[in-house]
């Protein structure tokens, strides 16, 4: 490989590299010749990554669609995503002789007969519901903590994108057994599409190929669910784990850590180690609560007839706020000129893309609103933007009070209420708890805010009680050391924009669109006087450490 | 930590008096970057032995994990699919699922846990810096670019000839147009499809009767007793010679329209006049699926007459019209009107005059 022939022209060019120790290496430079390996590798196999807990949550969303892949293969082995009819005589005793679809009974069969087959299918759907929990814990951690700020606007959306994947592909797994929970899914779906105005019946034909249910509806959810959107998933995810590279990890703000550098450890020997392991201990738990937890035991329901139904019906957790909608939803039906429009369905309908496309505009909107173009890389500790984090918390108790109203049965029940009356409370709940629950936040950030200021000021609580001369009981305070004085005190703390004066230099009067004056008022509110604690000075802190302070 | 090292000028009260002392750090800037804190090592760095214990648990880990893997293809080729295991506090449970469970579990979790204890005793935990550069790219890149695209777009005309300009633009609008048409043999247009059930074959003179759902017997007045649900389904007719059964082809589509609910309320119970004659001697045939998304109801409760639907608790008061008392539904069950036939059996004359299920754009009523 390495000696080159002689002089006979044109001479491709030769390469010089010296011989290979060994195998490993010969592999290695023939590799690189053709892909260029080292180029690649040079830059990433060294990389730094910080570490916090709260990181290995994007990875538990990467492990458990890994896991989902691998088990959903091995299921469509299996599964017939047929509507065709059967008459099961399978080892199941109570359904014997029942007329069931394939698609059904081919569940069963993965059940009881493929040995396995029903751990790895507890295991596809405890993954799947682990996965989309994580998605949004991870959303949540990158929200609260800032790190969806400039650079990282456009992987934020490619996230958010993965979580709706998520969800539909999730409610369309559960729909293909064809089991009396999932039919009642499905049809729960052919009403809310009936709902939207002018099309929804078009729509409707077109998804079943003729009227509810068909026979057409399991192999396209089949095709959707194990092709069309984990096929745009896997392209979403790898842009997004390219972008996380790319952009190099966010990292929190302490001593020797600047929006210059990215501390940590590195990717080989210790990250591989770390994250390799951590994917087998994700799915080693997952197999555990497969092993011991059933998840939808479909053999319980029977098979899907529009005329019977289960009366626990509940979709997974994640689509329990759309179910909380739809619940609570007043049923207004408006006639007139011959048409329908149901409302009682349709807003709801409306209201579930819209409740997650405002936290996924987030980001644009607080861009907008502090005008800030620079590149952060250092995250916020949420108490240090209250505004943010009150809004955050807001969000949560919305979703949380609509998961409520769709477990609104189950609760009833449970705790002895009526119905009407968790009926009523999640109609204004959903109004006023995010409001109440934002400024309680906010407050709750500011105290703390205030907290680390008179840690910064006047050091460390103790514990060590002392009694003064005089006779007063005191607690004895530490200063701080200064890398936890520098992380306390190194968080910038924008000012709220200035609005242009009502006239310019000229003295002509100026005109300041209302766009411009929402602008500002928004600003004031996040970093005006209600929206934070001025951190300590150093002048204030020299003050009261030299003595001369304030009492 | 302890109390020693806490001297008195850093009580607030005894400031004043510890004029002098200044704590290093305030030299100039307390709040400056001290950098990254010193390495501190850990047993495993400076103690051999302890290395060694932590390696040999890290190859315990891996160890089990085998076991593990055996045990799993022991259960595999060793347990039935059919037998059952009390384990507490599961209760009975498929053997099998539990042995494979468990067994993949440890096997899976002991790499993990392997890895993991290798990497934090083992490998190096020395943080170190790398920089960071600007995503965005300089000045003179941006400007190398801008114009590089500027040459290209020049070269290619797409500015200066319209004509091509405007024909591809138009071309490539229309040829997604193939693709959307070929969506449309996805299913049929909905013309009144949605409007009518199978009760349409009823006529006065061909009237259908209406069969018990479980017993597939027509049913007279007298069977439904006050206070019970019976659910009900058409019976022989034209095109159904032996009534809708389940082994019919389009038997789920057709079940999903016809499916009726039969009660028995005293005439005097009735409020509503109009569903009062629809029925006969006070049983009255509602159609089963809810108004709001279309499950079937399935609870009823006599003293009050009410219907419930399990989906979203969609309440209707049946000795009113079905009228919607609670919940998200937006109108009334329909109702079929019945009769008796000759022989006194339920009959349906004709469908129902609204259509059932969920409301749509195009329902008129
Ligand atoms: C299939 C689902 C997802 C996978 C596999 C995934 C994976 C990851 C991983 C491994 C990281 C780096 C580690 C970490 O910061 O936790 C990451 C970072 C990130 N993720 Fe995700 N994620 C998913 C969904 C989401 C969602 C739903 C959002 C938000 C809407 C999101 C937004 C982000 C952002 C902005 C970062 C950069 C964070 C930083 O550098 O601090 N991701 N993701
Ligand atoms: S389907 Fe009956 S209440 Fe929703």
């Amino acid at each position: 490989m390495s000696s080159s022939p002689s002089t006979t022209p044109p001479a491709a060019p030769a390469s010089t590299r010296a011989k290979p120790a060994n195998k490993g290496e010969a592999a290695a430079d023939y590799l690189d010749g053709r892909l260029g390996i080292y180029s690649l590798a040079k830059a990433n196999l060294r990389k730094i990554f910080p570490d916090h807990w709260s990181f290995m949550l994007g990875e538990i969303c990467l492990y458990t669609f890994v896991i989902i892949i691998l088990t959903g293969v091995y299921l469509t082995l299996f599964f017939k995503p047929s509507m065709g009819e059967v008459v099961y005589n399978g080892s199941y005793a109570p359904l014997d002789g029942i007329r069931m679809s394939e698609a059904y009974a081919s569940t069963l069969n993965i059940s009881f007969e493929v040995r396995g087959g029903l751990l790895i299918r507890q295991i596809h759907h405890w993954a799947a519901i682990v996965f989309v929990a994580a998605m949004f814990v991870h959303m949540m951690r990158v929200f609260f903590t800032g790190a969806f700020r400039k650079p990282r606007e456009i992987n934020w959306v490619f996230g958010f994108l993965l979580l709706c994947l998520g969800f539909f592909d999730g409610f369309m797994g559960y729909s293909l057994p064809d089991d009396l929970l999932s039919g009642t899914g499905i049809r729960f779906m052919e009403g809310a599409v009936l709902a939207v105005p002018l099309v929804g019946t078009y729509i409707q034909m077109f998804l079943f190929g003729g009227e509810f249910p068909g026979t057409d509806i399991i192999p396209r959810f089949f095709t959707i669910h194990v092709l069309l959107i984990p096929g745009v998933m896997l392209g979403l995810l790898v842009a997004h784990l390219i972008l996380v590279f790319y952009h190099k990890h966010t990292q929190w703000g302490g001593p020797g850590k600047t929006e210059k550098n990215v501390v940590g450890m590195p990717l080989m020997p210790v990250y591989m180690a770390k994250a390799g392991g951590f994917f087998f201990l994700v799915f080693g738990i997952i197999a555990m609560m497969s092993a011991v937890a059933s998840v939808n035991p479909v053999w319980a329901y029977g098979p899907y007839r529009p005329d019977q139904v289960s009366t626990d019906a509940q979709p997974d957790w994640y689509m329990g706020f759309a179910e909380g909608l739809i619940r609570v939803m007043p049923g207004w039906e408006v006639r007139a000129w011959g048409h329908t429009l149901n409302l009682g369905v349709f807003i709801p309908l409306m209201l579930f893309p819209l409740v997650l496309v405002l936290i996924a505009a987030y980001p644009f909107i607080e861009g907008w609103i502090i005008g800030d173009k620079r590149e952060h890389h250092i995250l916020d500790r949420p108490r240090n933007v209250p505004v943010r984090t009150g809004l955050g918390a807001a969000w949560i108790t919305l979703y949380v009070v609509l998961l409520i109203g769709g477990g609104n049965d189950l609760i009833a029940t449970h705790f002895h209420l009526s119905l009407n009356d968790i009926t009523y409370f999640v109609r204004v709940g959903s109004f006023v708890l995010p409001i109440a629950v934002f400024y309680i936040t906010k407050r709750w950030c500011l105290g703390l805010q205030r907290r680390d200021k008179e840690k910064v000021l006047h050091g460390r609580e103790t514990g060590v009680i002392k009694r003064l001369p005089h006779g007063e009981f005191i607690e004895v305070h530490a200063q701080l050391p200064q890398g936890a004085l520098h992380t306390l005190t190194s968080h910038e703390q924008p000012q709220p924009l200035e609005l242009p004066s009502e006239v310019d230099e000229n003295g002509v009067a100026r005109k300041v669109g209302l766009l411009t004056k929402t602008r500002a008022k928004l600003s004031e509110g996040y970093f005006g006087e209600g929206g934070q604690i001025p951190k300590p000075t150093v002048e204030e802190h020299q003050e009261i450490t030299s003595g001369h302070g304030h009492h | 930590m302890s109390h020693d090292n806490i001297s008195d000028d850093k009580l607030p009260e005894a400031h004043a008096a510890s004029e002098g002392h200044g704590l290093p750090a305030v030299a100039d800037d307390p709040f400056a970057d001290p950098g990254l804190p010193a390495h501190e090592p850990r047993r495993t760095d400076i103690d051999e032995r302890a290395a060694k214990r932590a390696e040999r648990q890290v190859s315990l880990m891996f160890v089990t994990s085998m076991l593990a893997t055996v045990g799993f293809i022991a259960s595999y080729v060793a347990i039935k699919p059919d037998k059952l295991v009390y384990i507490f506090p599961l209760g009975h449970v498929s053997a099998l699922n539990f042995a494979l469970g468990m067994t993949l579990a440890v096997a899976l979790f002991c790499i993990g846990a392997g890895a993991v204890h290798w990497a934090r005793t083992l490998m190096s935990d020395v943080e170190m810096p790398a920089e960071r550069h600007p995503i965005e790219a300089d000045d003179e890149v941006r400007a190398d670019v801008i114009q590089q695209f500027k040459t290209g777009a020049a070269e290619s005309g797409f500015g200066r000839r319209k004509m091509i300009r405007n024909t591809m633009i138009g071309s490539m609008a229309m040829v997604p147009l193939a693709g959307v048409v070929l969506l449309r043999d996805l299913g049929p247009l909905p013309e009144k499809k949605l409007d009518h059930t199978g009760w349409i074959e009823a006529t006065p003179a061909a009237p259908i009767r209406l069969v018990n759902m479980n017993t597939d017997e027509p049913m007279k007045a007298e069977d439904i007793a006050v206070g019970s649900l019976t659910f009900a389904k058409p019976g022989p007719s034209a095109s159904r010679p032996n009534g809708l059964q389940d082994s019919d082809e389009d038997f789920q589509q057709a079940i999903a329209k016809d499916a009726l609910m039969l009660i028995r309320i005293q005439p005097e119970d009735l409020k509503d006049e109009k569903s009062k004659n629809l029925g006969f001697e006070g049983v009255l045939a509602y159609s089963k699926i809810c108004t709001h998304v279309g499950c079937p109801i399935s609870l009823y409760e006599q003293q009050t007459h009410h219907a419930l639907c399990p989906c979203h608790q969609s309440t209707f008061d049946l000795s009113d019209g079905a009228r919607v008392i609670f919940g998200p539904a937006g109108h009334p069950l329909p109702q079929l009107k019945i009769t008796t036939d000759t022989e006194g059996y339920l009959v349906a004359t004709q469908d129902f005059t609204v259509p059932v299920g969920p409301s749509f754009w195009e329902r008129s009523a």
